[in-house]
């Protein structure tokens, strides 16, 4: 943990050389038998910004998240917290260096009250032996005002999870980490299962989660997600880094076209194109999706004259 | 393969909402959800799990009340009240446990024939060893407390599911509980005592504890089965374990999600072990009863009955499935059996219409729970 050292090593090849990042990989790999699942990642996550990872399905993304939050090992590379090299033995001691993650699953259990569940596992007692009971009047209290800091006002403590919606059981998720002492937050695809307004709400304590000063890392496959709060920006794509890049240096298009991959697109579209033209009789439906895909290639290059 | 102008489309909206979070995000705290409804203190009632059995046991009662053939009305005399709440105290103490059990997400069939095993233990004890009655009940516990830790642990360790593992303990304990004392008690399955209970040692002062009565007047020479303290000492423990301490919170997210538990660092296994050793010590504290009662026991005492107990835990309220349910439920579940034992005996119906009627009770209880438990779930009013 020592500071110093830290900002060094950050400095080699931070963008940010002025701050120590909470949590760092440097050219980390996983292999699964002879899968090469992750390969080359290094990444970084500041303090009181969003550090987005990008990615479609199979892009390596859960691995990942896995080795940020402690539940695998990587293979290769380093793992660093506050610039200190870190072995993280499992999700136990991740938890107990302050990262906290928010699986999809949210870990909330619906039919239990909002109270219960945000202690759940670390609850407040008062008395002694036999007498040792939650102090559910404190753990009411404190619930109460952990989700009104993410601008949720919870009039019935005793409600149960299931009531709530989407959006508000992934607040609670948040807060809960955050209660705990999370520096870093890791949340997996928060937005996936929602709805566009449910997002909207998901992305807005991400934001209150940033101003909080946690470092939060923001995994999702949706540019239109993650842009509008993100701080930086690294794309997956089969397990490699493609792009890492910050705000100021793309654009929602920008990142848009790097994840749906434009020059990959043509190809396809080109691919197609040539399948439909050369079979004896073009299947309609085929030709009709190589027709769009097409349009879509112009379309996305016409949005994005700079190309990046 | 038209990914893109999907995205795009839906994206286009989305940024907006987006815009509008982000502004949010900075501005004050948004003042209040009007998702989040009051709930009037009617409504919170309506919800409680124990709910159906309180209607049940109210129903039953005055069924009961109704039907009543005895020359004296004794349904509604305290020798009623004594009579029916000692057939619910054996059931209750089970119950409430079970019912726990239900609520962390597992069962327990061995715990029929494990009340009777515990008895033949403290018998054995007793008669063929001639242990201390006192240090005879320790064993007692002792032997409850070893099977239900092997439940436990093989239910962990295996991943199987309960029910199967708890259905070969009952037949693995049921087999020895035959077999077994046939071998050590010369070819009879029945364990009696020789001499009153006043010859050996410890067992009057053990019996006063467990298996004696108490508050008997002129209109209940009888008294009460001591049993029935126990049955509420039982059912208050139950109650505070499950609502008020720690333990009990791992009980309902256990049962509600085991995986979801895990991630919020639950002690999953410690805490479902933990509640296979409450069935298995309470059928040692019911067996431990019945002795003191009876100063015998016999082979395949209590088979069949780890069913009454699923009954009254589900009529009281405990959900199936697991993460739902009250330890009062279960106790007032105990009451509707026991009160419907003794019911159909003062109605001068054949005892076998006993199985016909609980099998309506469970049928109704569910329903109405089904209700409950899907306002408790998802409506607000």
């Amino acid at each position: 943990m020592s500071a110093d050292a830290g900002g060094a090593l950050a400095a080699g090849g931070g963008v940010v050389a002025s701050e120590v990042p909470l949590l760092e990989v440097r050219d980390v790999a996983k292999y699964f038998g002879s899968v090469n699942a992750l390969q080359g990642i290094s990444l970084k996550v500041y303090p009181g910004e969003v550090t987005c990872v990008l990615g479609d399905n199979g892009a390596g993304k859960s691995t990942l998240i896995k080795i940020l939050s402690g539940v695998f090992q990587p293979d290769e590379g380093q793992f660093l917290i506050s610039g200190a090299p870190m072995t993280l033995a499992g999700p136990r001691e991740a938890r107990t260096n302050g990262i906290a993650t928010v699986f999809q699953d949210l870990a909330t259990i619906p039919l239990m009250s909002l109270w219960r569940n945000f202690f759940l596992g670390q609850e407040p007692t008062v008395g002694w032996g036999p007498l040792r009971r939650m102090d559910a009047r404190k753990a009411r209290a404190i619930m109460r005002n952990e989700l009104m800091k993410m601008g949720i006002d919870v009039r019935d403590p005793n409600q149960n999870v299931g009531t709530l919606s989407g959006g508000e059981r992934q607040a609670l998720a948040i807060a809960r980490a955050v209660y705990f002492g999370a520096r870093v937050l890791i949340l997996d695809e928060p937005t996936s299962a929602l709805g566009v307004r449910q997002s909207g709400i998901v992305l807005k304590y991400i934001v209150q989660a940033r101003e909080l000063g946690k470092g939060v890392i923001f995994i999702t496959h949706n540019p239109h997600h993650a842009y509008p709060v993100g701080d930086r920006f690294y794309l997956l794509k089969r397990g490699r880094l493609m792009a890492s890049v910050l705000k100021s240096e793309t654009t929602i298009d920008g990142l848009t076209d790097m994840m749906a991959g434009g020059t990959e697109l043509e190809e396809l579209s080109r691919e197609l194109m040539g399948l439909t033209a050369g079979a004896g009789a073009p299947d309609p439906e085929l030709v009709e999706v190589a027709r769009e895909l097409a349009e879509e290639v112009s379309g996305s290059a016409a949005e994005t004259p700079d190309g990046s | 393969m038209v990914i893109k102008p999907q995205d795009s489309g839906g994206a286009d909206r989305t940024a907006v909402a987006v815009t509008d979070g982000t502004a949010a995000g900075g501005a004050p705290p948004v003042p209040g959800d009007e998702r989040l409804v009051q709930v009037s203190t009617v409504t919170r009632l309506m919800q409680r799990p124990e709910l159906g059995a309180l209607m049940g046991v109210i129903a039953i009662f005055l069924i009961f009340t109704g039907f009543d053939a005895t020359p004296n009305h004794l349904w509604l005399t305290q020798t009623g009240l004594a009579a029916w709440s000692q057939q619910a105290a054996f059931f209750g103490i089970m119950a409430v446990p079970v019912g726990l059990l239900m609520i962390g997400g597992e069962f327990d069939l061995s715990t029929g024939v494990m009340t009777g095993a515990s008895a033949i233990v403290m018998a054995l004890l007793i008669g063929h060893e001639h242990w201390n009655a006192w240090l005879a009940i320790v064993g007692t516990l002792v032997f409850a407390a070893l099977i239900g830790l092997l439940n436990g642990f093989v239910v962990v360790k295996s991943k199987l599911p309960s029910f199967i593992v708890t259905l070969a303990t009952f037949f693995i304990v049921r087999g020895v509980d035959i077999g077994g004392v046939l071998l050590v008690n010369n070819g009879s399955t029945q364990v009696s005592l020789s001499g009153p209970p006043s010859s050996y040692s410890g067992l009057a002062s053990a019996k006063d504890v467990f298996g004696s009565t108490f508050a008997s007047s002129s209109s209940v020479p009888s008294g009460y089965q001591t049993a029935v303290l126990w049955f509420v000492a039982v059912t208050v423990l139950g109650a505070w374990i499950l609502g008020r301490t720690t333990f009990g919170n791992w009980i309902f997210a256990v049962g509600g999600d085991a995986n979801a538990a895990r991630n919020t660092g639950v002690p999953v296994a410690r805490t479902k072990i933990a509640l296979f050793l409450s069935t298995a010590l309470a059928a040692g504290l019911v067996g431990i009863i019945s002795f003191t009662q009876a100063s015998s026991a016999v082979s395949e005492q209590g088979v069949g009955y780890e069913f009454y107990y699923i009954i009254a835990a589900v009529v009281g309220g405990c959900l199936l499935t697991g993460g739902y349910g009250s330890a009062v439920g279960a106790a007032l579940g105990a009451c509707i059996i026991g009160m419907a034992f003794q019911g159909v005996i003062y109605a001068g119906w054949d005892s076998s219409w006993d199985f016909a009627f609980l099998g309506i009770v469970l049928f109704l209880a569910v329903a109405v729970n089904t209700v409950i438990y899907r306002r408790a779930q998802t409506a607000r009013r």
